[in-house]
């Protein structure tokens, strides 16, 4: 990548171009070495960027969204190399910048905030010291003022205490703090680029809105251009000046946010327009236009008619030991009894629901509401410390959750999981991942009927049969969502437990999905209980929807009410952190 | 911090007298019959059975054993049948020779195998990380009573550069007054750099011998844990917030990778000691697995389960200090204690 610098010619560009863009990207190719040879993951790729502009970047995974911007900063890895074009910062020819240049670049005029905050930032260095380094690093404090200088930045990305979390270590802080963190470390030498990829994927919808606000203030302030790479056509609108649509590899449309969703150009951005969920639509209005009449005909009249309680959950409660509480043995010796507060944290806080025969509930909040802890509970893989699950009559929440697995009981819940990678066996083709519940509990051992009863399921869920045979890293995400779902219908279940089944999946992917599953609840007359963090989603699906906050149920109705008429404060503030396509 | 170190304490106790009963029982359930080597091969049965009378060795199991602990409890490891001292005196006596070889060996080890990895994962696929894989290969490839007398062969009698491989130190000094029984510490203490000096140069060619062993292990972790590390998310944050290839490397991708690589460090330093006993025995270094060798071959059981013991309180040391150093360089570890 050390390329040869014409000192003169770049100095005499600099000087030329003072009133430019920006950022200019021309013709970008870039390519991978791979071991089956070399694959190009941008082709062709034209960007402008002026001073102070936004420009949201909008792909799905596999666009070239996020190597474009690794490219413009040059951090790709060693495998990835600029084939072709020219990439122009403030007058700097980056494709043939000396390495040296590049590193003083990065961090003090452009700089990025990335996914995942908690993994972007070294988890054995303070954050102080992390920010610090950025700082000295290019001469913006020395040593003695370092500090005051972190502490001053900490302050500007609201960080409560920066004095206290000066000292902190990223994994004492929670992901909305981590991101601050990121965003503090990105903007602390005042660069004038800032690239955000995906800057909330994994963050709750008010933690998002609370992050995009600030990095939208602080860049506004300071007159910073911003790049936002994200798979949220809602979020690149309500934050960016233009969006650029990408797809596998290629810009297929560049316009104005306000324009590419008044008057989407490209078939590619209406199908991600169409299939990005929004109030007042149906599941059907999810897919392109061309596939939505063979999937409505396919839906047949409901089997099973809603009324008689299929589950019925009553006062649950689940404690925790609290974490980093003070020892009640060394509270004793001090003389002093711990109160119930002090030890013991209740994640589920006595909640009461029911789930009718062939319905969909929808289980909706943020991270640590306490809404996982109540699936995994109705789903007996652990304990309740208090209150009743009852499931077709039976009290199932007296059955230990060791001895469920063995429990008849057991086949007629199941569930589908967040991660459809991480919930398969890698070592299982597509076919024993689906027969695994036969053979477990459905009383099949191999042979034909076996064989029938996998591609019968299969087919169903809309899995080729050709794939059948595949191992899970031959498969793409919504095959792979497919499996999961093929295997938790596998036994006729009563219920099923989705418990976020499409948050790792692009939106496309998505719509297909929520679509499958709903035919399927129709068809099978199956009750879902669907987890979720994101309402619109689950007002998609469900026909009644409970809100959580820490631990109890804020409100609970029918998806219409809940979304467009929500009584409870949370659940208006829930709707309104979600970011709105300007359609 | 300290409730960290007691814990670990506590669970270590169990274990030492798990090998307190299993050494029993091993040495009890080996082949040989310790009166019948004593009292020589022209022995009657009658002095043979007198012999065993003498060490006990005729009472039952139970009672035998009642009697090794309640001496252990005292501090009292028994006597060694052949030399007839104390085996406690004979251990302490011996223990800092091997443990001083041992650590230095690891320590070279250390001081080679560890930039070598880094250099091999930062350079990957270059001809360092070839001379890398090469190298350490062929480490651990040979026997270390093979490299040892390679090296005794080469530097001692060919070239002439190391003294003779006997023992710790040269006939013509003395050892240094024992503070640590450590030579090269206690030598420096003494403020005797002639003493320092052929200490070290009798150290030298053992350690070597060692360090060439363990290198393999640690210099793969190190490559391997480096590697895992750069291709980490805050690495990249790293770079992309300017960071020089020094600090992303040293500071934020090294300090990380550490963290298996100490973990790494505890199994080398048991497997080390195993190859002691034959470094040893090449250099006729008066260490402890030498003298464990001897007393197993003449079913000697008190230095043996003295041995084995010492061995194991060694190893629950050695963990104890991983988990510190563990405390000391992953905050997440500190604050789970």
């Amino acid at each position: 990548m050390h390329g040869v610098v014409d000192v003169k010619d770049h100095a005499a560009k600099s000087s030329e171009t003072p009133s430019g863009p920006l950022l200019q990207v021309r013709d970008l190719t870039v390519e991978f070495a791979t071991r089956r040879g070399i694959v190009t993951a941008v082709s062709k790729v034209d960007l402008t960027l002026g001073k102070g502009e936004t420009l949201g970047i909008v792909g799905e995974s596999g666009s070239g969204k996020s190597v474009t911007s690794y490219t413009v900063m040059r951090i790709l890895d060693r495998a990835g190399r600029i084939a072709e074009g020219s990439i122009t910062f403030s007058g700097i020819d980056v494709a043939h910048a000396p390495e040296s240049e590049m590193r003083d670049l990065r961090g003090r005029e452009m700089s990025m905030i990335f996914q995942n905050p908690r993994a972007a930032l070294n988890p054995i260095r303070t954050v102080g010291a992390q920010i610090g380094d950025v700082l000295l690093q290019h001469v913006q404090a020395d040593p003695r003022n370092v500090k005051h200088k972190v502490i001053d930045i900490l302050k500007q990305v609201r960080i409560a205490r920066p004095e206290d979390r000066y000292h902190a270590y990223p994994f004492e802080l929670s992901g909305g703090m981590c991101q601050r963190i990121v965003i503090a470390l990105a903007l602390a030498c005042r660069p004038q680029l800032m690239i955000a990829d995906e800057p909330t994927t994994g963050l709750d919808v008010t933690t998002q809105k609370a992050v995009m606000d600030l990095v939208t203030e602080l860049t506004r302030e300071r007159g910073m251009s911003t790049i936002l790479i994200t798979h949220d056509l809602g979020l690149a609108a309500a934050y960016c000046d233009t969006v650029m649509v990408m797809e596998k590899g290629k810009v297929v449309e560049t316009a104005p946010a306000e324009r590419i969703f008044r008057d989407p150009q490209h078939p590619y951005t209406r199908k991600l327009m169409r299939a990005t969920p929004r109030p007042g639509i149906t599941l059907k209005d999810l897919l392109p236009e061309g596939e939505v009449s063979a999937a409505a005909s396919t839906v047949s009249t409901p089997v099973a008619s809603a009324g008689e309680p299929l589950l019925t959950v009553e006062n649950l409660v689940r404690e925790y030991p609290r974490q980093g509480a003070p020892s009640a043995f060394l509270a004793k010796l001090k003389g002093k009894t711990l109160t119930q507060e002090e030890t013991i944290f209740r994640a589920v806080d006595g909640i009461s629901f029911e789930v009718k025969r062939g319905e969909s509930v929808g289980l909706v909040g943020e991270s640590g509401c306490g809404k996982s802890t109540t699936s995994t509970m109705v789903m007996r893989l652990i304990d309740p410390t208090a209150g009743k699950i009852t499931f077709a009559g039976e009290d199932i929440g007296a059955i230990p959750a060791k001895d469920f697995a063995h429990h008849p009981m057991r086949k007629r819940i199941q569930m589908v999981f967040q991660d459809p990678t991480e919930s398969l066996n890698p070592r299982y083709t597509a076919a024993r991942a689906i027969a695994d519940p036969l053979l477990r509990m459905g009383g099949y051992s191999g042979g034909a009927k076996l064989n029938a009863r996998v591609a019968e399921l299969a087919e169903m869920v809309g899995l080729p049969q050709n794939l059948l045979e595949r191992f899970p890293h031959q498969l793409s995400g919504g095959q792979k969502a497919r499996i999961g779902i093929a295997r938790a219908i596998a036994l006729d279940p009563d219920l099923v437990i989705l418990d976020e089944p499409t948050a790792a999946l692009d939106v496309s992917v998505q719509a297909v999905v929520l679509n499958l599953l709903e035919e399927l609840k129709q068809r099978l007359g199956m009750s879902y209980l669907f987890v979720s963090h994101d309402l619109h989603v689950v007002g998609l699906l469900c026909d009644r929807v409970i809100v959580m906050r820490q631990g109890r149920i804020v409100e609970e109705g029918t998806a219409q009410a809940v979304l467009e008429a929500p009584k409870d404060a949370y659940t208006r503030e829930l709707i309104a952190a979600i970011p709105h396509p300007p359609v | 911090m300290l409730k960290l170190l007691g814990s670990r304490l506590a669970t270590a106790v169990p274990s030492l007298i798990g090998v307190v009963i299993v050494t029993f029982l091993l040495t009890r359930v080996l082949p040989g019959d310790t009166a019948a080597y004593f009292a020589g091969p022209a022995a009657t049965p009658q002095a043979i059975a007198e012999i065993r009378t003498k060490l006990g060795l005729d009472k039952p199991l139970p009672v035998q054993f009642a009697d090794y602990v309640s001496a252990l409890a005292k501090g009292d490891l028994g006597s060694s049948l052949s030399t007839g001292q104390p085996v406690a005196t004979e251990i302490a006596a011996r223990l800092p020779a091997s443990a001083e070889l041992t650590l230095a060996g690891l320590v070279l080890a250390l001081l080679i195998a560890v930039p070598f990895g880094i250099m091999a994962a930062v350079r990957q696929g270059s001809w360092i990380d070839h001379a890398c894989r090469i190298i350490t290969t062929a480490g651990v490839s040979l026997p270390v009573f093979f490299t040892g007398l390679l090296l005794v062969y080469v530097f001692y009698f060919k070239l002439g550069w190391a003294p003779a491989p006997l023992g710790r130190l040269d006939v013509f000094f003395s050892a240094p007054e024992t503070v640590t029984g450590f030579y090269l510490i206690d030598s420096l203490i003494a403020r005797d750099f002639e003493t320092f000096r052929a200490a070290l140069a009798q150290l030298a060619v053992p350690a070597i011998t060692l360090a060439i062993f363990a290198l393999a292990p640690i210099a793969r972790m190190t490559r391997a844990s480096m590697l895992a590390v750069l291709s980490s998310e805050f690495v990249r944050t790293a770079k992309a917030a300017g960071l020089t290839d020094y600090t992303v490397i040293i500071t934020y991708a090294f300090r990380n990778a550490m963290l298996p690589v100490v973990t790494t460090l505890g199994m080398v330093f048991s497997f080390l000691l195993g190859a002691n006993v034959l470094v040893e025995k090449v250099f006729a270094w008066p260490g402890i697995g030498s003298y464990a060798v001897e007393a197993l071959i003449t079913s000697d059981y008190a230095p043996v389960q003295g041995f084995v013991l010492a061995m194991a309180i060694l190893y629950v040391i050695l963990n104890l200090l991983i988990d510190l150093a563990y405390g000391i360089i992953d905050p997440r570890a500190r604050s789970e204690a």
